[in-house]
């Protein structure tokens, strides 16, 4: 019994060591790209100010300073300056970034999920199910996005689960015409015949040899995703049907003071290059990981 | 060929038919009944009930829906709530404000998009590439509403040459004027994302054997382009161009939000938020006419130009 668990043990250790070292090289990998690098920078950045948001901020996010309303202007009391109801623009970016940070990763985790799911039916099965799923991934690709987002969030409503849902489902069709594609090429080599003829099930096939095999692609493609969702949960928020008020979301700031551009820019540029720089981070990452990937 | 046509006329009005009825269940049957929605929050239960039971709403679903469609065929799309008009009177207007900011955009993006994405396409990795691809990924990166704060606070608020918004109504500022920056954040932000991808097509045609051989048999790098890479090179971004239609006609929310122009988008979004079901069934089915319509043409436009394939 206890011979047995050492052995277990020693095994899983093993794996563990071999997982490590494997992403300890491919992080040494994209240290070769200059892209990837500035990319992952700014991401990291984000995410350390989301993280830190309590401690590097000195106003609550919801604060109303009514005597700074006399200058909104950068100062040393409001670094970034405040808005038009005297709210601390710096408190408002770091928490809004906890927002973005939170529901970008999570929508676009589930349409990755659900696109692989797709893409490996369509590829592997073939067939009604590939027609089916390509179809209507089709319509739903080609369907103008942010009006299906209008309609659903005006007639169900606006809540941050509502909008991870439909992000999933809107994006996923993006993953599954990657996957799909991959799934089709690899279903024709040496080992997923063998697999096959190992008896083993469609789905042991599918998760096991090919998921694996089309991590690349998907990792590039979840990683453009995730910019375009930073961009959508911007546009919803600046367009009102993001995630209520009062908490802030970086889209939502932008809409209240755009108006008053001609006045006081800060209040709207600075917003606007927040959610600017963070997309441009996750798009510069996936450029640096498909040079990366083209190399080996 | 016309059997091609035919089947994809078929397909569009399969398509139509089950996003309209998607779209009028969805609307029809969600919290907040038509009847309420038409009377306002402070009307009585028996109001309610009895303009439903005078709009027939309390018959089912699939019946309303067939009524509806019926009407819709005769030319009575509805009445708009939010304008307080027939939607005849006011989307056809919207549909051609959209239409002329789309086609000024689209004359500017195609021949921009086409010689950049070939200059960076030609030599990959060359410095041009390099700077049109980090300039193409960084467009493409930020978003619409912020280039658009961005470009109105340089030529609007800083150098005053550009008025802030695109009403159409002639007077401080001519038309031609207002149009400029709407039209440039359009241009600038869909031309990033069309660039990598006639860059990507150009990378992969000049990978051929046959430019290669073109290219040792010494022929004028020129010629080598112009005559050989260009046209294998342009398939793939022909339908990608003509989805863009797509966009610029449906898409364009956020720019006409920021600009405050009198397009299909903004009064989509009006619709959206004031829950004006009329106008926002009418305008989903447009959506889908242009988003199905310009699928078929890009695929009819792909078949044409590669002649591998016959219709």
């Amino acid at each position: 019994m206890a011979m047995q668990s050492t052995v277990e043990t020693a095994v899983t250790l093993r794996a563990r060591d071999g997982f490590v070292e494997r992403w300890a090289k491919r992080l040494a990998l994209l240290r070769e790209s200059p892209t990837a690098m500035v990319g992952l920078g700014i991401i990291l950045f984000w995410v350390a100010v989301a993280i830190l948001a309590p401690v590097i901020t000195v106003y609550p996010p919801n604060a109303n300073d009514y005597a700074a309303l006399a200058n909104t202007k950068p100062s040393a009391a409001h670094w970034l300056g405040t808005d038009h109801t005297g709210r601390d623009i710096w408190s408002r970016l770091a928490y809004g970034a906890r927002t973005v940070l939170t529901v970008a990763p999570i929508a676009t985790a589930g349409a990755v999920a659900l696109g692989i799911i797709l893409g490996l039916a369509a590829g592997y099965y073939r067939g009604w199910t590939d027609v089916i799923i390509t179809r209507v991934c089709d319509i739903i690709l080609s369907f103008p996005v942010i009006i299906l987002y209008m309609i659903i969030l005006a007639t169900v409503g606006a809540s941050a689960l509502n909008i991870i849902l439909v992000v999933t489902g809107v994006k996923a069709p993006y993953i599954a015409r990657i996957v799909r594609g991959c799934c089709m090429d690899i279903r024709e080599r040496e080992y997923v015949a063998a697999a096959r003829m190992r008896g083993e099930s469609g789905q042991f096939i599918m998760l096991m040899e090919i998921l694996p095999n089309a991590r690349g692609p998907i990792i590039v493609e979840a990683c453009l995703r995730m910019g375009y969702t930073t961009i959508t949960i911007g546009v919803l928020g600046f367009l009102g049907i993001g995630l209520p008020p009062p908490d802030p979301d970086w889209g939502g700031m932008v809409k209240d003071t755009y108006g008053m551009m001609s006045v006081w820019p800060h209040m709207s540029l600075i917003p606007c290059a927040a959610i600017s720089s963070l997309v441009i981070g996750f798009n510069l990452l996936a450029v640096g990981l498909r040079e990366i990937g083209l190399r080996d | 060929m016309w059997r091609y046509i035919l089947k994809n006329l078929t397909y569009l009005i399969v398509t139509m038919v089950a996003t309209s009825f998607i779209v009028f269940a969805l609307t029809e049957a969600t919290p907040g009944d038509v009847a309420r929605k038409l009377l306002g929050a402070y009307a009585t239960q028996e109001q309610v009930d009895s303009l439903r039971k005078e709009m027939r709403l309390d018959r089912p679903l699939l019946e309303r829906y067939v009524e509806y469609v019926g009407n819709l065929l005769a030319g009575d799309l509805g009445y708009s709530l939010r304008y307080k008009t027939p939607v005849n009177d006011i989307i056809w207007d919207r549909l051609k404000n959209t239409g002329l900011l789309a086609a000024v955009a689209f004359c500017f993006i195609v021949p921009l998009s086409m010689l950049l994405g070939v200059l960076a396409g030609m030599r990959e990795g060359s410095k041009t590439d390099r700077a049109i691809l980090l300039g193409g990924t960084v467009l493409a990166s930020v978003p619409e509403f912020a280039m658009g704060v961005f470009l109105a606070s340089i030529f609007v608020v800083w150098l005053g040459w550009l008025p802030g918004t695109a009403t159409l109504v002639p007077g401080e500022w001519s038309v031609a004027s207002q149009m400029v920056l709407p039209v440039a954040v359009i241009v600038l932000f869909d031309m990033g994302y069309v660039v990598c991808m006639i860059r990507a097509s150009m990378i992969e045609t000049m990978q051929r054997p046959y430019i290669r051989t073109a290219v040792l048999k010494g022929m004028a790098y020129r010629q080598v382009i112009l005559g050989h890479a260009l046209r294998n090179a342009m398939l793939n971004p022909v339908t990608i161009i003509l989805l863009q239609i797509t966009y610029l006609v449906t898409g364009v929310v956020v720019v006409e939000s920021v600009f405050a122009y009198p397009g299909y988008g903004r009064m989509m979004l009006e619709a959206a938020l004031f829950k004006d079901i009329a106008l926002i069934e009418v305008g989903v089915l447009v959506a889908v006419v242009v988003a199905v319509g310009t699928q078929i043409l890009g695929d009819l436009g792909y078949r044409m130009l590669d002649p591998r394939i016959r219709l």
